[in-house]
């Protein structure tokens, strides 16, 4: 079964506290080389049939409008695996 | 006055809503997240909790069920619409009110009574206060940081849609301490404190006269009866 991938993340100009406090982790563990980490969303969309040009018009729109937050998040790609 | 209170699955305050209604002389509704059916309210109040389990995003999910398409048709004609907490993150989440609400930039669910000022003294829910009044209100909510783009931001500081402010301390990082806003209007109202947990003495938040006597928050219910009397 086709499958439409949206990823989306918190606006990287955004504080992200649940990526904090696994970088926090990561440092405690002394895994310094990494800096950074940021938590995002994967949502995976199973599509019944074939993901015509109107199935994934759909989705990308849904992707901005239901399955994230403008205000507060981007979408990243939205993929057909 | 008949004022509605929805209940979703995983709202928790609803019946504490209810009760301020009844408190401040109104009659509650108990309405359903899952009907399209307003009962004929006059009002109605999208209580605190955590609907859908916070899944998604705070209150993305209840502000696409079926009733909030009833909720927003009412909110748009004027009719008097209230949210608390997770009530004014499905308000933000519908686009009742601008911005966005995220995770509290100290990580950490906060649990206090919270001192607020009174931006706005001109709203529904709010016309029973006076303008730059203190109140104290409990609050209680681990995603109750307020955010906005710099054009929303602007517009909302420029034309007194500021319904409330954090004073003391700003405690989940909401930008420009703002705990809860007003649409131009003035009906639709959205705060993360919660007023109904200071709406009756014994119940309510300590102030310097008695252990929990705060009645501060019953002044939003007696308001909307208020703003309705006059609006008849």
């Amino acid at each position: 079964m086709p499958t439409i991938v949206v990823d989306v993340m918190p606006k990287a100009e955004l504080l992200d506290p649940a990526g904090k406090a696994v970088t926090g982790a990561l440092h405690r563990l002394g895994k310094s080389e990494f800096s950074a980490v940021r938590i995002g969303k994967r949502f995976e969309l199973t599509v019944e049939g074939g993901v015509t040009d109107a199935v994934l018009a759909d989705a990308r729109e849904l992707a901005a409008d239901m399955l994230s937050n403008g205000v507060i998040e981007d979408v990243i790609a939205v993929t057909v695996v | 006055m008949r004022v509605g209170v929805v209940t979703f699955p995983g709202s928790l305050d609803d019946r504490d809503a209810q009760r301020a209604v009844r408190l401040a002389g109104a009659e509650p509704v108990a309405l359903w997240h899952g009907t399209h059916d307003l009962q004929g309210v006059d009002a109605i109040v999208l209580p605190g909790g955590f609907s859908y389990g916070d899944y998604l995003r705070c209150g993305a999910i209840a502000a696409r069920s079926p009733i909030m398409a009833e909720v927003i048709d009412a909110a748009n004609s004027g009719m008097p619409v209230l949210g608390i907490c997770n009530g004014f993150q499905i308000l933000v989440e519908a686009h009742l009110l601008p911005g966005g609400l995220i995770r509290n930039d100290h990580g950490d669910f906060i649990c206090r009574d919270q001192v607020l000022r009174v931006e706005n003294a001109s709203t529904a829910w709010t016309n029973g206060f006076l303008e730059g009044q203190e109140i104290t209100v409990p609050l209680k909510n681990g995603e109750g940081g307020f955010i906005a783009s710099d054009e929303d931001l602007k517009r909302l500081e420029g034309e007194g849609l500021v319904a409330f402010r954090y004073v003391g301390i700003n405690p989940n990082g909401s930008l420009d301490d703002i705990a809860g806003l007003t649409n131009s209007r003035g009906n639709v109202v959205g705060l993360m404190p919660h007023p109904e947990h200071a709406s009756e003495a014994g119940f309510g938040p300590d102030t310097p006269a008695a252990m929990r006597s705060g009645v501060d928050g019953l002044t939003f219910f007696t308001s909307v009866l208020a703003h309705s009397l006059a609006t008849a």
